[in-house]
């Protein structure tokens, strides 16, 4: 479509700026007001320069952190994307069945993040849960407040409960969008039901699933109350991820300098990645819709 | 004209028998898939719902399938002491607050997105999807010193706002596109007939793109109901919101499960009942209006 040039749609987008940059940008003053001063209270603050960012990256906490982030977000997006594709091309195509399948399937999507580790907390305990006493019973140590092993499988099942369902239904939705032709196409070419994934529908899923690939890596990599919920970031810090181990020292230690500091490196790390995905997206956007 | 005939019978079976697989075998294992991932959804859900029909005695003391005398004392007890129950009505009053305010903003920015270009419209995009991705956690130590400073803490209205910061984001995407779909030459008749802006926005265009606004609401609405850190953060005595509620009764006395699980069943309910209205848009709302 073509779009009109006009500087007075501006006018139309002032409260949204205004609401946004009130809840985003005064915010994120003051963390850099932190991450550059020291403060003995009563709001006197002396500057220090760099000196917060020296003691985060010089400590071995948020490289832990850090790793233990990457590693997650690795594990979970391994997990969910083939086993989100696998499931989008086993699902009926149409009728009541389909909209059955989408609905049980969109349902942990819309419980509270809270709720969702409370789930697990009651199923993997090895006195009260299903699966943690079957697992006992079967002579495995599945103890969520001790073993970092059964902590990290229980964080990794839950994201994957969570979360393949956004896989599967954006999939879906990319499947369902392409024409029968292509797959006729392929009939008469003879293709195996391998080559027709490969070379007619894998294509056509490229921009679904790169949606989806991003918003679980942004997601994935901002997870905090599920496994607050679940093991408290624990045994000892073996599932605290950033986002967990940054409230930690905000709130928990109110290690303000440091806090701030963490967070302007954290931001950073997003923005660039969110940059990423909207130029990915945008170049889609106009390959498909030529204007 | 028969002879044709016969020689495409004759090829079509040449044809799938070498096809490289079986098509019931492969039926066989996309049911296998789907059943599969389905109970794998379902089995946590089902717990926490049998667990909250039990009371504290049969959970702690033996692991049953279903409830051997089954109670309702757990939901009793929930929907009469107000510390419970107000949770609910309190976490509601923020979430309605902050999905009118969000639809109110997001409305005409999104219609200047989809239908003007002007001065910094890429990169003001680009800034509301950056706020969608920002982790939450870099913002509680800010968010709660401006709420502070400013009185708002514990109030409805201060979480309402918080939750701006990725809600409104969401809706300005969402609605953009939906309206994109929609044509110009609708805006330009109108005009032509006499319409001012503001009539024919609210009398033809909004009925237009009536299920893009049903749609953005549902997940504003979902996206403040699940979310849990910045609603903690932001109250104390006053709003006491349910995930409040909930992960204090599981860290202080850690044994109230039934009445834990109750409370996660009913946060379940509020996205069940809307889920099947919405259940063609789901991926579109959760890809951020992109697919």
């Amino acid at each position: 479509m073509e779009k009109t040039r006009n500087n007075r749609a501006w006018f139309m987008v002032l409260p949204v700026l205004a609401l946004v940059a009130f809840s985003a940008v005064i915010p994120l003053m003051t963390v850099v007001n932190y991450a550059f001063n020291d403060t003995f209270g009563n709001n006197v603050f002396f500057w220090v320069g760099v000196e917060w960012f020296e003691e985060v990256l010089g400590s071995d906490r948020m490289w832990d952190a850090l790793q233990r982030q990457l590693i997650f977000s690795a594990a979970v997006l391994a997990i969910e994307v083939p086993l989100g594709i696998a499931v989008a091309l086993a699902m009926p195509k149409k009728g009541i069945w389909a909209s059955v399948c989408l609905v049980l399937m969109a349902l942990p999507l819309l419980i509270p993040w809270n709720v969702v580790g409370t789930i697990w907390q009651v199923f993997t305990r090895i006195d009260i849960g299903l699966l943690g006493s079957t697992l006992h019973q079967l002579g495995i140590d599945f103890n969520i407040g001790q073993n970092a092993g059964a902590a990290w499988a229980t964080v990794i099942m839950m994201d994957v409960w969570h979360w393949t369902s956004l896989v599967v239904l954006l999939a879906y939705a990319g499947l369902q969008a392409i024409p029968d032709a292509y797959y006729q196409a392929a009939k008469i070419d003879q293709a195996g039901r391998w080559a027709v994934f490969r070379y007619v529908e894998l294509p056509k899923l490229k921009g679904v699933l790169l949606i989806a690939i991003l918003l679980r890596f942004m997601d994935s990599f901002m997870i905090y109350t599920e496994p607050f919920v679940v093991t408290g970031g624990g045994p000892g810090s073996t599932t605290t991820f950033l986002s967990i181990d940054l409230v930690k020292m905000a709130l928990g230690q109110f290690d303000l300098g440091p806090a701030a500091a963490f967070s302007i490196m954290y931001f950073l790390v997003i923005l660039l990645i969110s940059w990423i995905f909207y130029t990915i997206m945008m170049n889609l956007d106009r390959q498909e819709r030529p204007r | 004209m028969t002879t044709v005939a016969g020689t495409d019978l004759r090829a079509a079976p040449a044809v799938r028998s070498r096809a490289t697989d079986n098509p019931q075998l492969r039926r066989l294992v996309s049911y296998i898939v789907l059943i599969g991932y389905l109970l794998f959804l379902l089995v946590p859900i089902y717990w926490l719902i049998n667990m909250s029909f039990k009371d504290n005695v049969e959970i702690l003391n033996q692991l049953t399938l279903l409830p051997a005398e089954p109670t309702t004392g757990n939901y009793a007890e929930i929907l009469t002491d107000p510390t419970w129950y107000m949770g609910y009505v309190h976490s509601l009053t923020y979430v309605v607050m902050n999905t009118v305010i969000s639809l109110c903003v997001a409305l005409p920015a999104a219609y200047a997105f989809s239908r003007y270009s002007f001065v910094g419209d890429k990169h003001l995009f680009f800034w509301l999807l950056t706020n969608r991705m920002a982790p939450p956690a870099v913002f509680v130590l800010p968010f709660f010193q401006l709420y502070s400073s400013i009185g708002l803490f514990d109030t409805h209205i201060a979480v309402a706002l918080a939750h701006c910061l990725f809600n409104i984001p969401l809706a300005v995407w969402i609605l953009e596109g939906f309206m994109r779909g929609v044509p110009k030459e609708i805006d330009e008749t109108a005009y032509i007939d006499g319409y001012s802006w503001g009539r024919f926005f609210v009398r033809i265009f909004m009925p237009l793109i009536s299920s893009g606004i049903g749609v953005a609401a549902f997940f504003c609405f979902m996206f403040s109901w699940v979310d849990l850190l910045l609603s903690r953060t932001l109250t104390s005595t006053e709003v006491k919101t349910i995930g409040v509620a909930m992960t204090r009764t599981s860290s202080a006395t850690g044994l109230d499960y039934g009445t834990l699980a109750a409370a996660g069943v009913l946060t379940i309910i509020p996205g069940a009942l809307v889920i099947w209205f919405v259940r063609n848009y789901i991926a579109k709302g959760f890809a951020l209006g992109r697919v």
